[in-house]
């Protein structure tokens, strides 16, 4: 198989994983912003994306994903590092137009995955991996990701790992975003600039929202009074599926 | 007149492809800054000679940036910090008094070091015997301008077709990558009408024979083409891939 066995192949094999991931985090960066319009809303997505056929399916192929890009970047590295020679430079320089996260990316990639290694513990496991089980964790409905959102960003080393976990995103999406075009034989000198461009402009929109998003999820953590509200959202709506605002305590349960 | 310059030289030394190798020091005294790298490292070779010393093996050959003999990592760079010009092309007049100039071999595992400074590039010629050239019968030359062709891709070819072949793309990819090299190869056929024949077998075997001989995997970061002498575009590379890609899903 010529996507397996062939330099270019394998490449492409990269690109387009990379590309199906990088519309993955897009997706996932607008559903975050929807528990910040409406944390009702958001509950629904979660119950949406529970332990039904297509999101169990949707998982399967995204995990797919991560595992075929990550496992190829270890066996590409690896046929580097042996292609390179044993004998390293005594001095080297990065050219100028050379990006930094370009030679950088297995070490980004390492990050990023250390912060979803962390991210499903704090949220896959509790949620879809629980109604998969027919258990709960801590007594909390699966599909009350809002509850889930206040427990993990109540910690403060939460935000910590997440803004850094996005920052080797953004790096890592900046080469990586127009590298699967050029890899992908989509490249030219006219697009190279628009690509570059784009990437840029991708990567910060996606990273700044995700911190945006954990800034704010920990500040409604670590309030009192959402607190207050979310432990009597709790209390009052029990297994019933909580159809409240964080901030109307007084709402009704479905 | 530029000012003579005195400075160390930092030579990676190693007397055969599986000896050890090591840096020597020398110490060059009063070189005229209009004097070219290879010059220096004539100068220096003299003086060894002079010595009872083995001298230093280089590559060289035409001197005026054509032939892509010359090599030498000088500083981090390849071809040195001077950009779109060989080690040949090179002036002392770059340096400063009391510099330590470092000059290794390029390092690849397909280019294994011969003796000191000199590696062996034959890798590049079994590429092109792979399929780095068009296939025609002889006779009558016919006339140039019998097919049509664009500026544009003239162009675009003729841009390729400047590779000189010297390997510095590989060397300063951090993945010890061909891709640079063979794009070009590629290239410089692939847009015009004669290359096009051939085109789908030429790109499948010369990709093959990268990869069979060791080089690495292209990850775009971009520093071949910073540090190609001749300016050759990270755009070849796109063409690269995209000629590849289809010649594959044509099978």
């Amino acid at each position: 198989m010529w996507l397996s066995k062939s330099s270019v192949g394998r490449k492409v094999v990269m690109s387009v994983t990379g590309l199906f991931l990088i519309l993955f985090v897009t997706f996932h960066v607008l559903m975050n912003a929807v528990a910040i319009i409406s944390p009702s809303g958001y509950n629904a997505v979660c119950h949406f994306l529970g332990a039904n056929w297509y999101a169990l399916a949707g998982t399967l192929v995204l995990a797919a994903g991560f595992v075929i890009h990550i496992i190829l970047s270890i066996i590409i590295t690896l046929q580097n590092k042996k292609a390179r020679g044993n004998d390293a430079y005594d001095v080297n320089k990065r050219p100028k137009n050379v990006e930094w996260a370009s030679q950088n990316m297995l070490a980004l990639g390492i990050i990023v995955v250390c912060f979803i290694v962390v991210h499903l513990i704090q949220f896959w496991y509790r949620m879809q991996w629980q109604e998969l089980n027919g258990t709960e964790f801590g007594e909390i409905n699966p599909a009350n990701g809002v509850a889930f959102l206040d427990l993990a960003f109540s910690q403060w080393y939460t935000l910590v790992i997440y803004l850094i976990g996005f920052a080797a995103l953004w790096f890592h999406m900046t080469h990586g975003f127009w590298s699967a075009f050029q890899s992908l034989g989509t490249n030219n000198n006219t697009w190279m600039p628009r690509l570059r461009c784009t990437a840029t402009i991708w990567a910060t929109i996606v990273c700044i929202l995700f911190a945006v998003e954990g800034v704010v999820f920990t500040l409604r953590a670590n309030c009192p009074e959402c607190k207050a509200a979310q432990e009597c959202v709790n209390a009052n709506c029990g297994d019933a599926e909580p159809c409240t605002t964080v901030e109307n305590c007084n709402a009704e349960c479905k | 007149m530029d000012k003579n310059i005195s400075f160390k030289l930092k030579v990676w030394r190693q007397a055969g492809p599986k000896e050890k190798g090591n840096f020597e020091t020398y110490e060059m005294q009063d070189i005229p800054g209009d004097t070219s790298f290879l010059e220096m490292l004539d100068i220096l070779n003299e003086q060894l000679v002079d010595k009872g010393e083995e001298p230093i093996v280089f590559d060289h050959d035409c001197r005026e940036g054509i032939c892509g003999m010359c090599s030498l990592y000088v500083n981090g760079h390849p071809h040195g910090p001077a950009t779109g010009a060989t080690t040949c092309q090179l002036y002392m007049r770059r340096f400063n008094d009391g510099d330590t100039i470092t000059v290794e071999p390029w390092r690849s595992a397909a280019f294994p070091v011969i003796k000191d400074l000199m590696v062996d590039r034959n890798a590049f010629d079994k590429i092109q015997q792979a399929g780095g050239y068009i296939s025609f019968n002889c006779g009558g030359a016919q006339d140039a301008n019998a097919i049509p062709i664009s500026k544009v891709d003239a162009d675009e070819a003729m841009d390729a077709a400047a590779c000189i072949g010297c390997g510095a793309c590989v060397a300063a990819c951090k993945n010890g990558s061909a891709m640079l090299f063979v794009s070009a190869k590629v290239s410089q056929f692939a847009v015009l009408p004669q290359g096009k024949i051939e085109a789908v077998k030429r790109v499948k075997a010369m990709v093959r024979k990268m990869d069979e001989l060791g080089f690495g995997n292209c990850t775009n970061t971009g520093a071949c083409a910073a540090e190609c002498p001749k300016n050759i575009s990270l755009n070849n590379i796109a063409r690269l891939n995209r000629e590849f890609i289809c010649a594959k899903f044509k099978d």
